[in-house]
């Protein structure tokens, strides 16, 4: 199961601490959140585009994993174009749908909007082992380890759902039930074995909780065996977090476009 | 294996000692243990034997302090390790549990093995020190870095082990820990346990209903009496001797008294009578492989990753095939794909007209329902395969799915919930039936419908001396009535059997991308 183990090629985001990572992520956002407006976000796209440089993925790695964001933005964009706020020119009008010179630039800064969130957050999956995710939320922003460790492990089981599934879905062939029922027993089929899966994973689970148990988790205060730190590195990351969010503001506000979405 | 002196220090054995104990799981009317009596010194290696529902697992698991809290179930009495409650003794008793996959915690081998020494608070340096001791002395030689989901089930349990071992524990319990292994798994583990308490001087108990393999480990037997108290304790060789009649009974495998079966084994035939690869043409020939390559399709890849190839193999009806070889090689994948359940990788899996009776050659392009009366397969997991709520419900799934009159639904079920004994649990949840019980009902809901195939995978893995005789027996029947057994195996007893003949599956060991699958003939 590579989820858990995943095969990140060594790269200078990959060996800062993914807290940082984390950290830089969400200044990005919530920067981003403030304001509806084009150039902000396409301002942070750009500048996170150039940083992907040092991320060490693959253009394959790369589309496949954002492959959903460029699926969603532009549907999102589109969206806002045809249903959104109109102001200013009217261009086009179909029935309910107008389509103003307002409602295209709101799409487009929704579309961007969508794409420049989304990135960091991609790329830090990309690049982060969630082992080493657990130490840093455990060690650096001192979670509780009870969840922090509970919700690894726990990550480990889904590997083995997807295996269960695919058990029971031979089964139900095998069982003479596998096929025909038109929609009716598409939807039969996909039920039943969500159910016994439930069943299955719980029983799992609380095996797995007790073997944790056995082991002394969850007692008295604990070691860590390896060690989670904010280095140079880190810093740089989190200050490029905060230039990207500073840079996209002062941009938006330099060209007139800042809208502040609370005011 | 010589170990480093220093690494696996000699811990102090601890002493267990139970004075009236008992205790009754919340909801349940009857005390899974009582009256319990009981003194195990330091360094003693005790094997726990008793039918199942005697309260084993309820010790062992409340040695290791995780039974629970007060309103989990009821205690009586006193037990204590090194004189201490086992809640307040938690580093002191290290314990494995049966199921390979449930134990790991971590995703990584170090870090897994780190797991337990974090809990108890060892400095850094400390733990890595023991977790390169703990990795050696069971033999796991691997990358800290290694993945534990590339590892196979004997050495996932030797991961367990080490885990255990690297937090010193005194007191080290096993609770089945080879039950769902193979061969090759059970001895890996076994050793490694040996090893690990010549050099530490821990105490040991452990559960395992296959004596065999514990016998020459252990110097003590303790048997617990279902109905409570203790049956029998003593040297290992005594209570074998005075209690293996009643032992056996109850289901214990008793190594000088192995399961007999009930009435008369069917004659064996010449190892490749009919089956040989020039007799492809014999008249009851149900399903033939050539150059069979099998596989299965990764998540979220389209092609097959072929895990065995090159498999020339013919089933005839009225025979009984086994799949042996070690874990890994593609037995269940072959066994699988056999079944028509999975597309051949490469090659060609051709059904006889005969056995596909106007359908097309491939099985695997049937409908689900015509697989019903050719093939029926049943999973290594019982669960897997159940879909009722009930057990009547369950057997009648496939004679439905064939749409028989109603009359001949009722007929076949309460026949099959006869045969099987299981007519009085007619109405109960499959999931909550006991291991036996559950197996025989995955084999009886395949049988409703008929198949002249019959495709099995690991049908003994688990099952105690009695439920494994009543199995046995029963497919004995199958295939005295001309129904072709193809069944996976590590159960050397079970091929000596039943198997007419066995293809081995030469592979690699679990973890490697894909083993050679030079089949041989028995």
């Amino acid at each position: 199961m590579s989820l858990l183990t995943p095969s990140i090629r060594p790269s200078a985001v990959a060996r800062l601490n993914p807290i940082s990572k984390l950290g830089a992520a969400i200044v990005v956002s919530l920067a981003l959140l403030l304001s509806i407006d084009w150039v902000s976000a396409l301002v942070a796209l750009a500048l996170e585009g150039v940083l992907l440089y040092w991320c060490g993925l693959s253009a394959r790695q790369f589309w496949l994993r954002t492959s959903t964001l460029w699926i969603a933005a532009p549907f999102a964009g589109l969206t806002t174009v045809l249903y959104g706020r109109d102001s200013g020119a009217v261009l086009l009008t179909i029935g309910f749908v107008t389509v103003t010179d307002g409602s295209v630039q709101l799409g487009l800064a929704i579309a961007l909007r969508v794409l420049a969130i989304g990135l960091p957050g991609i790329v830090l999956l990309a690049t982060t082992d969630p082992t080493d995710l657990a130490d840093g939320l455990a060690q650096v922003l001192r979670l509780p380890a009870r969840f922090v460790l509970g919700g690894l492990a726990g990550l480990r089981l889904v590997g083995m759902f997807i295996e269960d599934w695919r058990f029971l879905s031979l089964a139900r062939r095998a069982r003479g039930v596998g096929d025909g029922g038109g929609p009716i027993g598409a939807l039969r089929r996909f039920f039943g074995p969500a159910f016994a899966l439930l069943v299955i994973s719980v029983r799992r689970g609380s095996k797995l909780a007790t073997a944790m148990e056995a082991r002394g988790f969850g007692t008295a205060p604990r070691t860590w065996a390896r060690a989670s730190a904010i280095g140079a590195g880190d810093a740089v990351m989190l200050g490029l977090g905060l230039g990207i969010a500073g840079i996209a503001i002062a941009v938006a506000v330099w060209a007139g476009t800042w809208h502040f979405v609370l005011s | 294996m010589p170990l480093d002196p220093d690494s696996v220090r000699p811990v102090a054995g601890a002493h267990v000692r139970a004075r009236g104990w008992g205790w009754r799981h919340a909801g349940r009317g009857a005390p899974a243990v009582s009256g319990l009596d009981l003194d195990i010194r330091p360094g003693e290696r005790v094997l726990l034997l008793g039918a199942s529902g005697a309260g084993k697992s309820t010790l062992v698991h409340a040695l290791a302090g995780v039974l629970g809290s007060e309103d989990e179930g009821d205690e009586t009495g006193e037990l204590l390790v090194d004189g201490r409650r086992p809640a307040d003794a938690r580093g002191r008793v290290g314990l494995v549990l049966q199921d390979p996959d449930s134990q790991v915690v971590l995703a990584r081998v170090g870090d897994d093995v780190a797991f337990g020494c974090e809990n108890l608070a060892v400095p850094r340096d400390e733990i890595w020190r023991r977790v390169g001791a703990a990795l050696d002395s069971v033999g796991l030689r691997l990358p800290l870095d290694h993945p534990t989901s590339a590892l196979s089930g004997g050495q996932k349990q030797r991961l367990a082990l080490a885990g255990v071992l690297a937090m010193r524990p005194g007191l080290l319990l096993l609770d089945e820990p080879t039950a769902n292994l193979d061969p090759e798994g059970v001895i890996e583990v076994r050793d490694a346990v040996r090893r690990t308490l010549d050099a530490s001087g821990a105490t040991l108990i452990v559960i395992e209903h296959r004596v065999a393999v514990w016998q020459d480990l252990v110097d003590r037997v303790i048997v617990l009496d279902a109905a409570g108290g203790i049956l029998a304790d003593g040297p290992t060789g005594t209570v074998l001797q005075s209690e293996g009649e009643r032992l056996a009974a109850a289901g214990v495998w008793v190594p000088h008294l192995p399961p007999r079966l009930p009435g008369r084994l069917p004659s064996r035939l010449p190892a490749d009578l009919g089956l040989q690869a020039g007799g492809a043409q014999t008249p009851d020939l149900l399903l033939s492989a050539s150059g069979l390559a099998v596989g299965r399709v990764p998540f979220a890849r389209r092609t097959a990753r072929v895990v065995a190839g090159g498999i020339d193999l013919t089933i005839g009806a009225g025979t009984a095939t086994a799949i042996t070889g070690p874990n890994g090689a593609g037995k269940s994948t072959l066994a699988l794909t056999l079944a028509g359940l999975l597309a051949p990788a490469g090659g060609r899996l051709a059904a006889s007209p005969g056995l596909a009776g106007g359908l097309g050659t491939e099985p695997v392009r049937w409908r689900s329902r015509a697989l019903l009366t050719r093939i029926g397969t049943v999973f290594q997991d019982p669960e897997h395969q159940f879909l009722s709520g009930s057990v009547r419900a369950e057997l009648a799934v496939g004679p439905h799915a064939l749409g028989l009159a109603p009359a001949e639904q009722v007929r076949r079920v309460d026949e099959l919930l006869e045969r099987l004994r299981l007519d009085h649990l007619a109405e109960a949840n499959p999931f909550t039936l006991s291991g036996g019980e559950k197996r025989r009902l995955s084999v009886a809901t395949v049988l409703a419908s008929r198949p002249r195939v019959l495709v099995l995978d690991e049908p003994t893995f688990g099952q105690d001396s009695r439920t494994w005789r009543e199995l046995v027996a029963l497919l004995v029947e199958v295939q005295s009535a001309g129904t072709a057994l193809v069944f996976v195996t590590h159960d050397e007893l079970l091929v000596d059997t039943i198997a007419d003949s066995e293809y081995r599956l030469a592979g690699g060991r679990a973890g490697s991308a894909a083993g050679s699958a030079a089949g041989a003939r028995r």
